[in-house]
């Protein structure tokens, strides 16, 4: 009986103590002149070294912490980085970037050749034929010369400058998985597993410096919670909410910016299996999808529609009029079922990862829509892993709704995963014209040519119906009213150092 | 004291099972953590690399006796996804799920036990019936929903809590109790009502025995007998089933951490079964299995110290 009464009021000393302190919790965020808290869908659940890191999510990330000897800018172009410029020579094969001078790594001491020979080095072919890069098989020397990089190819690959938006990192770093260190307007401070990265302004920066001190970025893991914690205070900025969050979002102390995500959103159809390897069904399919009442009905409007492999933020390569080659024509769709022997329609199983709401969205007003022409669409939503394994690798599939970005900024990004050879062509889309026009826009020296070659690839996949294509998603960024600067770039990055307080 | 062996023993021998069955499930579902961590880009090639690696070429017996060898020597390995050593990457957001755990049971005890006396004595008034309602109610409401009512009402209407705004008790553990009072509460309040009427209705089963009978025809005033005979006889019950729901409690804190983004271990274990990070799993799972055969290891014992018939 003692004991319980001790324990007793010992409990109750110790609750009353938190409630007395809960209201010590509510804190808002500190001064906004250097602060910002960004929240983030995932955590850097990789490496944090440069050249392992694949995942979308933590390349935006790295983006502030590395730079290359180019790095992108938000229209699209490469700029001069940790190189003050380059030359390329006019057979195309021999690369010259100069060292920009007194450029620093986070950790003080200033970039040398070696470090960028080493960064190559790392990237290159390790002995065995392969190659971090694939592209970097086609190096058939690099060297420095002063402070001077030369870089000498074996074949000319007009693509090539893309790849060298690759992180330099210092040779002197053992640890890169888990101590970042690359020259970049930010530094990394610290981490703690699903709960936030710190970053720090980085005082020694060679070029504009950020107008943020400090960056916590928050991960927010649950989808639920993002909106009560944006309007509760605990968030400043969130890349990529939901039409339904932004709806939530209004009236409050938060705009919405509205940019493209940059993906090729579509229903891919695996032209391997029945029925989908009829050109008739799968144009069928194209004549009853309606992209603009997909994006009406599941996307408030926002969304630009696209008609092939290329979004509008790559406008050198994009074809407008692709949109208009498959506009909704029940009958056409009918009489096109009917001559590839399907006159009653047939049944099909959209595959689609149930982290991804937009395309579950997506799919569900598809399944609608082929009702119209007698095809019954069942949707099977399976865990992102499993669509990986099984859909992406395994091409275990009939039909599933996903957006395919660009690694890099090039056409080839988003083309060269439909030859019919490619390890990575998971619809198994198979077109002798498609890789004969493939071949020649790899191996083309003169952009202009180059650049028709794609047109002429995309053209093939919209005819040939490759997929039922949708729309490049509407981008939607929330910012506190106190912050601006946000900028939109065509590759998955989010660039924090143009972030600015509102004064 | 040898019973007490025994018991430990078979806990062991539960761990064990556990350990196999999480294993080898894992080893039985779609995905790869190679292919996880190099998504899209991956190529047949760099899978099998980064495959052998991490040592997911070898056979699963061969990798489940490496992966319990370490155990044994207290290393659980290193995470695929963090690069670091489990031991270190769980202690940490152990912390914040046992303090959330012991704070909720805290909340329990305190609130409970007063609650379940009071019904008690008014039984059978309209207060009573009431309250009974009412905690049948609450009992049917599961944590995650009461969470995400009091996430609306404190944290959005009346702002008294930032939501999301957890803070490390390595930062500052009283701001740290002040955020996870909510979450606590939440937690607690489905076991408030179990805990309440349980209690009641044992009070109402004691009042009715033998001994009360004798105890007031001795003459004892009413408050006496009930406080020194019912509720001590009352309370047995109580505690060997606070004893259970504490294991229970780290269990569905897991849900409720998501509710209050508290990065505990409900968070990293979520995202490491979808990152396919098996080190984590397993550790985490065999750890929330000890805390459950723990619990039932000291309910069992306390039983037995109480009735030393029992031999459960």
């Amino acid at each position: 009986m003692k004991i319980f009464k001790k324990a007793f009021s010992l409990l109750l000393v110790l609750t009353t103590l938190a409630v007395a302190l809960c209201g010590c919790g509510g804190d808002k965020t500190g001064d906004s002149s250097s602060h910002i808290t960004i929240g983030i869908p995932q955590d850097l659940e990789e490496s944090l070294d440069p050249h392992k890191a694949v995942g979308a999510g933590t390349k935006e990330i790295l983006f502030n912490i590395y730079e290359g000897l180019v790095k992108a800018d938000k229209d699209g172009n490469l700029i001069p980085a940790v190189a003050s410029n380059y030359e390329i020579s006019e057979d195309g094969l021999t690369y010259t970037f100069t060292l920009r001078e007194g450029v620093k790594f986070h950790d003080g001491s200033t970039v040398t050749a070696e470090d960028v020979l080493y960064s190559i080095e790392r990237n290159a072919d390790d002995g065995t034929g392969t190659a971090l890069i694939p592209a970097f098989l086609n190096i058939a020397d690099y060297k420095a010369d002063g402070n001077n990089i030369v870089i000498t190819l074996a074949t000319p690959d007009p693509d090539f400058l893309q790849y060298m938006i690759m992180a330099i990192i210092p040779a002197s770093n053992t640890d890169p998985d888990t101590n970042a260190i690359g020259t970049g307007p930010y530094k990394f401070v610290s981490r703690a597993a699903q709960e936030n990265v710190i970053l720090e302004a980085f005082d020694d920066y060679w070029g504009e410096k950020a107008y943020i001190k400090n960056v916590t970025l928050k991960i927010c893991s649950s989808a639920d919670t993002i909106t009560t914690e944006m309007l509760g205070g605990s968030i400043d900025l969130f890349a990529r909410i939901t039409t339904a969050q932004a709806m939530q979002l209004e009236n409050s102390d938060f705009t919405i910016l509205e940019g493209t995500m940059n993906l090729v959103q579509a229903m891919y159809l695996n032209n391997g299996v029945a029925p989908f390897d009829d050109v008739r069904v799968r144009q069928a399919l194209c004549y009853a999808v309606d992209p603009d009442a997909i994006i009406d009905l599941a996307f408030d409007g926002k969304g630009t529609p696209i008609g092939s492999s290329m979004f509008p933020a790559f406008s050198k390569y994009y074809l407008d009029e692709l949109n208009d080659v498959y506009n909704v024509d029940y009958e056409k769709a009918k009489a096109l079922l009917a001559e590839a022997g399907y006159p009653d329609g047939f049944t099909f199983t959209i595959r689609v990862p149930s982290n991804y709401q937009p395309h579950i969205d997506t799919a569900q007003v598809i399944v609608e829509q082929l009702k119209n022409i007698g095809v019954t669409a069942e949707i099977e939503l399976i865990e992102w892993e499993s669509w990986l394994s099984d859909v992406y690798s395994g091409r275990d599939f009939q039909a599933t709704v996903i957006g395919v970005d660009a690694s890099r900024m090039t056409a080839r990004a988003l083309l060269e995963r439909f030859g019919s050879e490619a390890h990575n062509n998971f619809i198994n889309f198979a077109d002798e014209r498609y890789d004969e026009n493939l071949a020649l826009a790899l191996a083309s020296v003169d952009d202009a040519k180059q650049v028709e070659y794609y047109k002429e690839c995309e053209r093939i996949l919209t005819e040939d119906a490759a997929n039922v294509y949708i729309q490049d998603l509407a981008e939607l960024v929330a910012i506190r009213n106190s912050y601006t600067g946000y900028e939109f770039y065509p590759i998955y990055v989010m660039d924090i150092a143009k972030i600015k307080p509102v004064k | 004291m040898r019973y007490a062996l025994r018991k430990i023993a078979t806990m062991f021998i539960t761990l064990f099972f556990v350990s196999v069955i999480v294993f080898f499930s894992f080893s039985l579902i779609p995905g790869s953590p190679a292919m996880n961590k190099l998504g899209t880009e991956a190529t047949p090639e760099s899978i099998k690399a980064l495959e052998h690696e991490m040592g997911l070429d070898r056979p699963v017996a061969e990798r489940y006796g490496k992966w319990l060898l370490g155990v044994v020597r207290g290393d659980f390995g290193k995470s695929y996804s963090y690069n670091q050593p489990v031991t270190k990457l769980i202690a940490d957001k152990l912390g914040a799920t046992l303090l959330l755990s012991v704070m909720a049971i805290a909340i329990t005890i305190l609130v409970s036990i007063p609650l379940g006396i009071f019904m008690a004595r008014k039984s059978d008034t309209k207060l009573d019936i009431f309250l009974s309602g009412f905690n049948q109610l609450i009992m049917a409401v599961p944590s995650f929903f009461s969470g995400i009512l009091i996430t609306l009402i404190f944290g959005v209407v009346l702002r008294v809590f930032v939501p999301g705004g957890y803070i490390s008790y390595k930062t500052s553990l009283i701001r740290c109790i002040g955020y996870l009072v909510f979450p606590a509460f939440a937690i607690a309040l489905p076991k408030i009502s179990m805990v309440s009427k349980l209690l009641k209705d044992t009070v109402m089963a004691e009042s009715g025995k033998d001994y009360v009978r004798t105890a007031y025809s001795r003459g004892n005033r009413t408050k006496s007998v009930f406080y020194k005979h019912v509720l001590f006889n009352a309370l047995i019950p109580v505690i060997t089933f606070l004893g259970m729901a504490f294991a229970d409690i780290i269990a569905g804190s897991i849900i409720v951490e998501q509710v209050f983004s508290v990065p505990g271990m409900g968070r990293i274990l979520l995202s490491s079964i979808s990152g396919r990070d098996y080190p984590v799993i397993e550790a985490i799972i065999l750890l929330l299995a000890f805390f459950v055969v723990l619990s039932n290891l000291i309910v069992d014992l306390l039983y037995h110290k109480f009735d030393p018939r029992i031999n459960v």
